[in-house]
């Protein structure tokens, strides 16, 4: 079974090496979720799901910036950032395809994926609804003066609950050690933005609150990892919490099958050219053909064998759903 | 022996627990300096001050958000709901997140959260600030449901609360906070899922929660001047219930009614119908009554509030039903 390997955070600026392992990552999350594609057209995987192609460096330059001791909330849209904070992809395609080897013993599925272990406390199917609870977190780190900062990730969607105004003011009231980063890809599920937000700059409703805000393109890594280092320090340090205002891009539909009636083909086309964030990386690190090609199938092996451990875990026992309900 | 208030009881269980435990604190709207809508938490900013007894914004989503995010990082949080009526506001946080996280984290997480709310009609709240809600909770796996009715109960289900591993839903009534009872000088925690006969009859059953547990008592001693001897039962937590307590009691008594302040309908009576039928349906004399509120939202003006509530009368009325059919 292959490893991924995962280095300590890196201090200052990124090197070369560090950004050539932020690729090989961003590829695996894409290999992954492409997979989970394929698998679930197959009929393979129960339910329904969500990726987040084109979103890739969000996940990866956040979760490279944070200690190991630091936790995320994910949406959704939740399989990239659970590879990012460390998760195994073994541990995720299980968990997709139901079995107990799943990150969540087959209780939860694409939007409950949970790993304690690496500071992952959950996906979220209710937009919005990790919101509080990332607030909550940072508020028992503060009690506890531990030097650890709660993340959580949403949508431009979520913006418009009552739960993220709520959750961002109690954190700034506070000062809570958190860091509200938001996902901005123009879309809650299939309405655009013009009709779901009267503004287009959301980090003007963080600092409504009197939050500092950070403006990073999510579609380069290298200043998602600084913004995010920066934020971390201003959480960490007593200042409150940060709200990285992120732009990024969802190359696909809102779920897997989605037809996206709602954009025009040539758009989908035109963002996979500009706005891809791995052939941005590729071409900044001016990967040879065979570098790449490298890499390509370093990471399609590990997604590869995910897919075979997932395949031969074992089913849980149907009277098992009763197992969990109380502590 | 000493004497409390039931208020006096909730400060007491809360004040025990945070000096012996730094991973408690509670927050709530107006719970610091004005000590709580209710006067609950008076005097408790003076001893822990202001990091452990949280004022925060009329916010309630956030709140209890903010309480699970804290439990679940294994503190113990007590989040005051000021009014029930407003628990309707963090639903979201309370159905959705709390009372799955365990479940769907595998067993990975824990939620050890107390949400404490009170309410009730009889000082012409309106319909806002009077509901009872307490059925809503009950039928939601992962949650516990505790409704105590005298100081002793109060003080033991809240220590019991806040070291429960799981979310619960602690319901207060208005009307309850004056009253006083005898306590244990050392604080005895009472395990969920143990209900307390707190009359012994031989005739019918009054199974009551909450205010309709004093007013079963009145009942029964009026019954008894007319001959019947009624036995009241409070069952204190709703979820886990506990269901050979009340089935002891009909198999011996023969007869069943079920008391709330809630309306009738869709309420706590209903699923103790169904559990008394289910488990004593030959030993049964009489169909079981069910005594709760009009179904309508709470009016206003003292006469309609007071007839639209139950009260002692219509628990002896229904116990007197009960007797016809024999």
């Amino acid at each position: 079974m292959a490893k991924v390997e995962r280095k300590p955070r890196a201090e200052g600026g990124l090197s070369e090496d560090e950004l050539r392992d932020l690729f090989r990552e961003m590829l695996l999350i894409r290999r992954f979720e492409e997979k989970v594609e394929e698998r679930f057209r197959a009929g393979e995987l129960p339910g329904f799901l969500h990726v987040a192609i084109g979103q890739e460096a969000v996940a990866t330059g956040v979760c490279a910036a944070l200690e190991r001791d630091d936790t995320i909330m994910s949406t959704h849209r939740a399989h990239g950032h659970a590879l990012a904070k460390g998760t195994h992809p073994n541990a995720i395609m299980a968990e997709l395809y139901g079995k107990l080897e799943g990150c969540s013993h087959g209780y939860g599925g694409s939007m409950h994926l949970y790993d304690l272990e690496h500071g992952m406390l959950g996906a979220n199917a209710v937009v919005g609804g990790g919101l509080p609870q990332v607030t909550g977190t940072a508020l028992a780190y503060r009690f506890r003066k531990q030097e650890r900062v709660a993340v959580a990730f949403f949508g431009d969607g979520a913006t418009n609950t009552g739960t993220f105004h709520e959750s961002l003011n109690l954190a700034q009231l506070w000062k809570v050690p958190a860091l509200f980063v938001l996902e901005m890809n123009g879309w809650a599920e299939s309405t655009p933005l013009r009709q779901h937000a009267p503004i287009e700059d959301f980090s003007r409703r963080a600092v409504a609150f009197g939050m500092r805000s950070i403006d990073v393109d999510g579609q380069n890594v290298e200043a998602v990892y600084e913004a995010t280092r920066e934020a971390r320090e201003h959480a960490v340090g007593g200042e409150g919490p940060v709200f990285l205002n992120v732009r990024t891009y969802r190359l696909v539909g809102h779920y897997i099958g989605d037809p996206q009636v709602y954009r025009e083909k040539s758009e989908i086309e035109e963002l996979r050219e500009t706005k891809d964030p791995i052939e941005l990386l590729r071409a900044r690190l001016e990967l040879s053909e065979e570098d790449f090609e490298q890499l390509d199938t370093e990471v399609t092996t590990i997604v590869d064998e995910s897919v075979e451990f997932a395949k031969a875990g074992t089913d849980p026992k149907p009277e098992d759903a009763l197992k969990y309900v109380y502590a | 022996m000493a004497e409390l208030t039931y208020r006096e009881a909730v400060r007491d269980a809360l004040s025990r627990a945070m000096r012996a435990d730094e991973d408690v604190f509670i927050m709530g709207e107006d719970i610091a300096e004005m000590g709580g809508s209710m006067g609950v938490t008076q005097g408790m900013l003076d001893e822990f001050g202001p990091e452990r007894v949280r004022n925060t914004p009329i916010s309630e989503i956030a709140i209890v958000g903010t309480g699970i995010g804290a439990a679940m990082q294994g503190m113990r949080p007590v989040v005051e709901i000021m009014y029930q009526d407003f628990l309707t506001l963090s639903m979201e946080q309370l159905v959705n997140q709390a009372a799955k996280h365990r479940t769907m984290s595998g067993g990975q997480l824990k939620v050890p959260l107390t949400i404490r709310t009170q309410g009730g009609a009889g000082w012409s709240p309106g319909a806002q600030h009077a509901q009872q809600l307490e059925a809503w909770f009950v039928h939601v796996p992962g949650l516990k449901v505790a409704y105590p009715s005298t100081p002793e109960d109060v003080r033991g289900l809240l220590w019991s609360s806040i070291y429960d591993d799981n979310p619960v839903i602690f319901f207060e009534h208005r009307l309850l906070y004056p009253l006083k009872g005898e306590v244990p000088d050392e604080l005895q925690p009472i395990p969920f899922g143990q209900a307390r006969v707190m009359r012994e009859g031989s005739d019918v059953t009054v199974i009551a929660i909450g205010r309709m547990v004093p007013e079963a008592l009145q009942a029964a001693e009026q019954a008894k001047e007319e001959g019947i001897s009624v036995e009241v039962i409070d069952p204190r937590t709703l979820l886990p219930l506990d269901e050979q307590t009340i089935l002891d009691s009909v198999r011996k008594t023969t007869r069943c009614v079920t008391a709330h302040e809630a309306v009738t309908r869709g309420g706590f009576g209903a699923e103790l119908a169904a559990v008394v039928q289910a488990g004593a349906f030959d030993y049964l004399d009489a169909p079981i009554e069910r005594v709760g509120a009009k179904f309508a939202p709470l009016a206003f003006a003292p006469a309609m509030e007071q007839w639209a509530v139950p009260h002692a009368a219509d628990v002896l009325e229904a116990v007197k039903r009960t007797m016809a059919r024999a």
